[in-house]
Parts: C-alpha cells; sequence; structure tokens
C-alpha cells in the first residue's frame, strides 16, 4: 500500500508542474498593470520603479517563473498587491472558512443523498423512486446562486430566522456560526446530494441483484439487515471514493455561494482578486485549490483499494 | 459504442448506419422525461429565435414610469429597477444562454474530441503529453478555471463561451481517448490497418462513429453544465455585459432588491432552472436509449 502511494504521489509531479506553469502563464497575461493600480493617482515614475522592482515584474517571465515556484516550495506565495499582506497569511486565514462549509455541506449532502438512493433502489420503479429521481436532477440543475437567493428572501428577509450574509468565526460563537453557515451549506450541499443520490441508487441496484444479496434473503434474514448490512456496505464503496471527488467539487462550488452569502472564504477571495488584478492570490488559490484536487484523487485512490481486498494485490 | 456494430465497417470503406435505427428511437420515445425535455427545450429555442417579435417590450429601453412594477396583465413577469419588462428580458436573455451552451461545448468538442482521438489511438508519448495536459486543467474547478479565464480574457459572452468551452474541453478529450482505448484492438480496426489504410482514414470512418454515442450523451450534459457555468460567470460579472439582458446577470441585478421586487429574483432563476433541467433529461433519455443494457 505505501509503494502504491509512493508510486502515486510521484505520478501526480508532472501534472503539478503543468498546473504551476499554466496558474503562473495565465496571470501573466491577465490585462492591466497591477503597478498601475498601486501606485495611486500620482504614478510617479520613482515609485513605479520601486514596486516593479520589489516585485520582481522587471526580470524576464521564465525567470520569475522559477523565482516564484522556488518560493513556493518554501511555502511562500508573494505578498497581495492589494492588502500587502503575504499571500500564505491570507491563505491560511480563508482555508479553515471554506473548509467548514464544505464539510456541513458534505455532510447535509450525505444525509440526503445516500437514504434518498437507497430508498429509491429498494423501491424501484414506484413513486418514491421516481420523487426521487426528480429531486435529484432538481439538485442538479437548479443554480447555486439562484438557490442561495430564494432561501435569503425566504429564511432570512421573510422569516427573519437566519442571517441573510456574513460569518462568525466558530471560536468566537459556534451557535452563531453554525446560523450564518446553514443556509450556504444547504445550498452547495443540495446539489451534491442528486449526484450521491443518482450514484447510491445505482450502486444498490447493481449490489441488489448480486448474488450473496439473492442468498441473504434466501437465507430467511430481514429485509432490512439483508439491505443495510449486505447491500449497502458493498454499494458504499464507489460512494466512498465519488464523496471524495466530490470534496474537491465544493471547493470550487464555494466560488458562488460565498459570493452570494458574503463568507470571507477562498471562493470570495479569488473573485475579488481577480476583479483587483490581485497576480499573487489568484495564483495561491488556483494553486492551493489544485494540490487540494490532486490530494483528494490520491485519497479516493487509496480508500478504494482500502475497501476493496481485491484491488490490493494487483 | 452502439452506433455500428464491428460488421457493419466493410472492406471497401463504406460504414453503414445500424439498419435498427427505430429501437433508439423508441425508447428514447418511451421515456417520458427525455420526451418532455425535449419539448419544453424545443419551446424555449423558438422563443429566443422569435424574441424580436414575440417579446412585447423592448429589453433595454427603461421606464421610470414603472420601476418595479410587481407582475400585472401588463408586465406578466413585472418590471426591474430601470422599469424594463421582465418578460421580454427573459425572452431575450434565453439568447445569450442557449448560445452560450451550443458554442461553448461546440468549441470544448472540436478541440477535445481530435485531441482524445489522436492520444487514445497513436498512444505512446503524444498520449502521454496530452493526458498529462488534460490531468492538469482537470485539477482546477471547473468554475475557478473559466473563472480565472473569463477574467483574463475580459468580461464578454464571447470570451465567457471561449473560457468555458476551454474548461470544458478536458472531459471530451478523456471521454474519446478511453472510448478510443477500449475499441483500438477490435478486429475491425486492425483489418483497415493490414489493408494498408491511412490512419487519419480509420480515425475519421472507423474509430469516431464508433466513439460517438457516449460523446453524444456528454454533449447534452456538458451543455447544461454550460448554461449553468454562463449564468454564474454573468452572475458575477463575467458574462454578459449590461444592458443586454442574460439570465445571470438579471439575477445578479435581483439580488440588490431582494426585499423590494422579489418577482425579479424568480423568473430568471426559474427559466435556468428549466433550461438545465430539460438538457439533463434529454441527457438521460439519450443515454438510456443509446445504452445496449437496457
Amino acid at each position: 500500500m505505501l509503494t502504491f502511494i509512493f508510486r502515486r504521489l510521484f505520478s501526480a509531479i508532472p501534472t503539478l508542474i503543468l498546473v504551476s506553469l499554466f496558474v503562473f502563464t495565465l496571470q501573466k497575461l491577465l490585462p492591466g498593470d497591477p503597478v498601475l493600480a498601486l501606485a495611486g493617482e500620482e504614478r510617479d515614475p520613482a515609485v513605479m520603479q520601486y514596486l516593479r522592482d520589489k516585485y520582481r515584474l522587471n526580470d524576464p517571465v521564465p525567470l520569475q517563473y522559477i523565482h516564484w515556484v522556488g518560493n513556493v516550495l518554501h511555502g511562500d506565495f508573494g505578498t497581495s498587491l492589494r492588502t500587502e499582506q503575504p499571500v500564505t497569511t491570507l491563505l491560511a486565514s480563508k482555508l479553515p472558512v471554506t473548509l467548514e462549509l464544505a464539510v456541513l455541506a458534505l455532510l447535509i449532502a450525505l444525509l440526503i443523498g445516500v437514504p434518498t438512493g437507497v430508498v429509491a433502489a429498494v423501491r424501484k420503479g414506484t413513486a418514491v423512486d421516481y420523487g426521487a429521481n426528480v429531486f435529484a436532477l432538481s439538485g442538479i440543475s437548479i443554480p447555486h446562486f439562484w438557490l442561495g437567493i430564494l432561501l435569503i428572501m425566504i429564511f432570512a428577509v421573510k422569516l427573519q430566522w437566519l442571517p441573510a450574509s456574513g460569518f462568525v468565526p466558530p471560536e468566537e460563537n459556534l451557535g452563531q456560526n453554525l446560523k450564518t453557515l446553514i443556509l450556504p451549506a444547504f445550498v452547495l450541499g443540495a446539489g451534491l446530494s442528486g449526484v450521491l443520490m443518482r450514484h447510491t441508487r445505482s450502486a444498490m441496484l447493481e449490489v441488489l441483484r448480486a448474488d450473496y444479496v439473492r442468498t441473504a434473503r434466501a437465507k430467511g434474514l430481514f429485509t432490512r439487515t439483508v439491505i443495510l448490512k449486505h447491500a449497502l456496505r458493498n454499494a458504499l464503496m464507489p460512494i466512498i471514493t465519488l464523496t471524495t471527488l466530490l470534496f474537491g467539487e465544493l471547493l470550487g462550488g464555494a466560488v458562488l455561494t460565498e459570493q452570494v452569502f458574503s463568507i470571507p472564504g477562498f471562493g470570495k477571495m479569488i473573485v475579488d482578486a481577480v476583479f483587483n488584478r490581485d497576480y499573487a492570490v489568484v495564483q495561491g488559490v488556483v494553486l492551493c485549490v489544485a494540490v487540494g484536487f490532486l490530494l483528494l484523487n490520491l485519497l479516493a485512490d487509496v480508500l478504494y483499494r482500502m475497501v476493496n481486498p481485491r484491488l490490493r494485490t494487483a | 459504442m452502439t452506433a455500428v456494430a464491428p460488421t457493419a465497417a466493410r472492406p471497401d470503406g463504406i460504414t453503414r448506419a445500424p439498419a435498427a435505427r427505430s429501437p433508439f428511437v423508441r425508447k428514447f420515445l418511451a421515456n417520458k422525461g427525455a420526451v418532455v425535455g425535449t419539448v419544453v427545450l424545443l419551446v424555449f429555442v423558438l422563443a429566443a429565435l422569435l424574441a424580436p417579435w414575440v417579446a412585447p417590450f423592448d429589453p433595454l429601453k427603461a421606464n421610470f414610469l414603472a420601476v418595479r412594477k410587481a407582475p400585472s396583465l401588463v408586465h406578466w413577469l413585472g418590471t426591474d429597477e430601470l422599469g424594463r419588462d421582465l418578460f421580454s428580458r427573459l425572452l431575450w436573455g434565453a439568447r445569450s444562454s442557449l448560445l452560450a451552451g451550443g458554442v461553448s461545448v461546440a468549441i470544448a468538442m472540436v478541440i477535445g474530441v481530435p485531441l482524445g482521438l489522436v492520444a487514445g489511438y497513436f498512444g505512446g508519448k503524444l498520449d502521454a503529453v496530452i493526458s498529462r495536459v488534460m490531468e492538469a486543467l482537470l485539477a482546477c474547478p471547473f468554475l475557478v478555471l473559466a473563472i480565472a479565464l473569463g477574467a483574463f480574457l475580459g468580461p464578454s459572452l464571447t470570451n465567457a463561451m471561449i473560457a468555458i468551452g476551454l474548461s470544458a474541453m478536458p472531459i471530451f478529450s478523456r471521454l474519446t481517448r478511453g472510448q478510443v482505448l477500449a475499441i483500438r484492438h477490435e478486429e475491425y480496426l486492425e483489418g483497415a490497418r493490414a489493408i494498408g489504410l491511412p490512419d487519419r482514414w480509420i480515425i475519421l470512418r472507423y474509430v469516431l462513429p464508433n466513439v460517438l454515442s457516449p460523446l453524444v450523451v456528454q454533449a447534452a450534459l456538458t451543455i447544461a453544465s454550460a448554461i449553468l457555468a454562463e449564468a454564474s460567470l454573468s452572475f458575477l460579472g463575467l458574462g454578459q455585459q449590461p444592458p443586454s439582458p442574460s439570465w445571470g446577470s438579471m439575477l445578479n441585478t435581483a439580488k440588490n432588491f431582494m426585499e423590494q421586487a422579489p418577482w425579479m429574483s424568480i423568473a430568471p432563476g426559474v427559466a435556468i432552472y428549466l433550461t438545465v433541467l430539460c438538457f439533463n433529461l434529454l441527457g438521460d433519455g439519450l443515454r438510456d436509449a443509446l445504452d445496449p443494457k437496457n
């Protein structure tokens, strides 16, 4: 297993180099001169020269890339042109917010998606199955930001049960923290629950047809035992892998949700950075998300091998 | 996979469409969801095409005597913050959404499918390079990539379509490659190679038709995500620019008037939701109808 993990880690290196090259080039091609934005109204040539030297913007581009990668490997993503803060500090402060949102969303998605998928498979072809499918397709098709707006209109504007936007750190007030995150987490989780439901349903249908399930039924076991102990356990294998991959998708989906609910996480940071042409921040966020995504892919592979003994010797 | 049976490829280079085309149509028509989805989509396409004649008002003309009016007999869906008729804007907005869905998927397929065909057919170093680049692109979440590209290209509907197309391209490349790998050693391909047909010919006449059906399904499903992505980019201000209407940008404005004019948020959202839902239904229907296991 260790050899496998190392081999997979090693194979991710070329991808990582390509991602870093891509991210770097893209930001270099962004229109506009960030120094002009920083130099203020006067645009004093001396100040602009100082800024160009400070951010090494006069170096040849390949040299800038090597310098940047070297720094990144030392945990230095540069300084935000906008806030003058180190990007690493910014990333470290925003990451927990997005992670908390993503974990809550995933929990909601699992709690809705897996049980509905199981029920839909067990009652295949009935109204329950049909309803669950409609629900799942709706979850996939609904625009996150619109669902967010609708929920804000209902729960914040009309009923005034929950805050419309903003964020309270959990260490400050956990109850308030959860209150601010419940709507955005539901919005993010709703779409995923649809995906999970569809996969759980088809995995369960596959397993329910298997011989060992028929044997278990023939032995006279309770339907509930057969479904939960024999069928669901085996159907969960592909779902575990999928969940790991979906977690990566969540980081992307958080962009819009954080924008609608004004949550100061990764997503809001990248949108603000794009509009402010804050190269370093955009690079940092995209690179972090890509690395996270690759690691999650690796984790999915490892988990899949762990739960599926047949693959272990392969 | 199912479109052309291996025996359908004759040595004279003529690939026959399978004679049994009706099972596909029959299976597709039996799927109520898919049929309803297709009909609704046709209505939307018609509405978009006929917008100049059907729309009761000019979608761009402000009317300060009718600012933020609730839905009524005159303004079916109400008016926006500049007094523009929401129903007319919705009809015109359908153009940008449907166009964005179609064009960006076309871009993704025109680049992605040939890359996948070449990578899968030739294998070796070429495959390794193409696959690595696609993996790198896939490592960035779809929307983050589209936002970054959209920002680099500048905000406009055309650039949003390019950004979405480029972000969706790896999906098609990877899918095509996988399909080609699965049929690469089929006898009819070995046969075509044995009689000395050029690779280009084999790829176009024998490989492509046999990997087409999963690509068609993927295209329908990707149009759904592309429409969502266009709406998202427009919502963030990176898509269709004001005053031209687009469902995403209409929602972006509407979110500032949630208390005063909640109707502004309803219609564009329902429109996006229905269109995406119908494309998903269509994709599911196509998949089931093209699946030989069903």
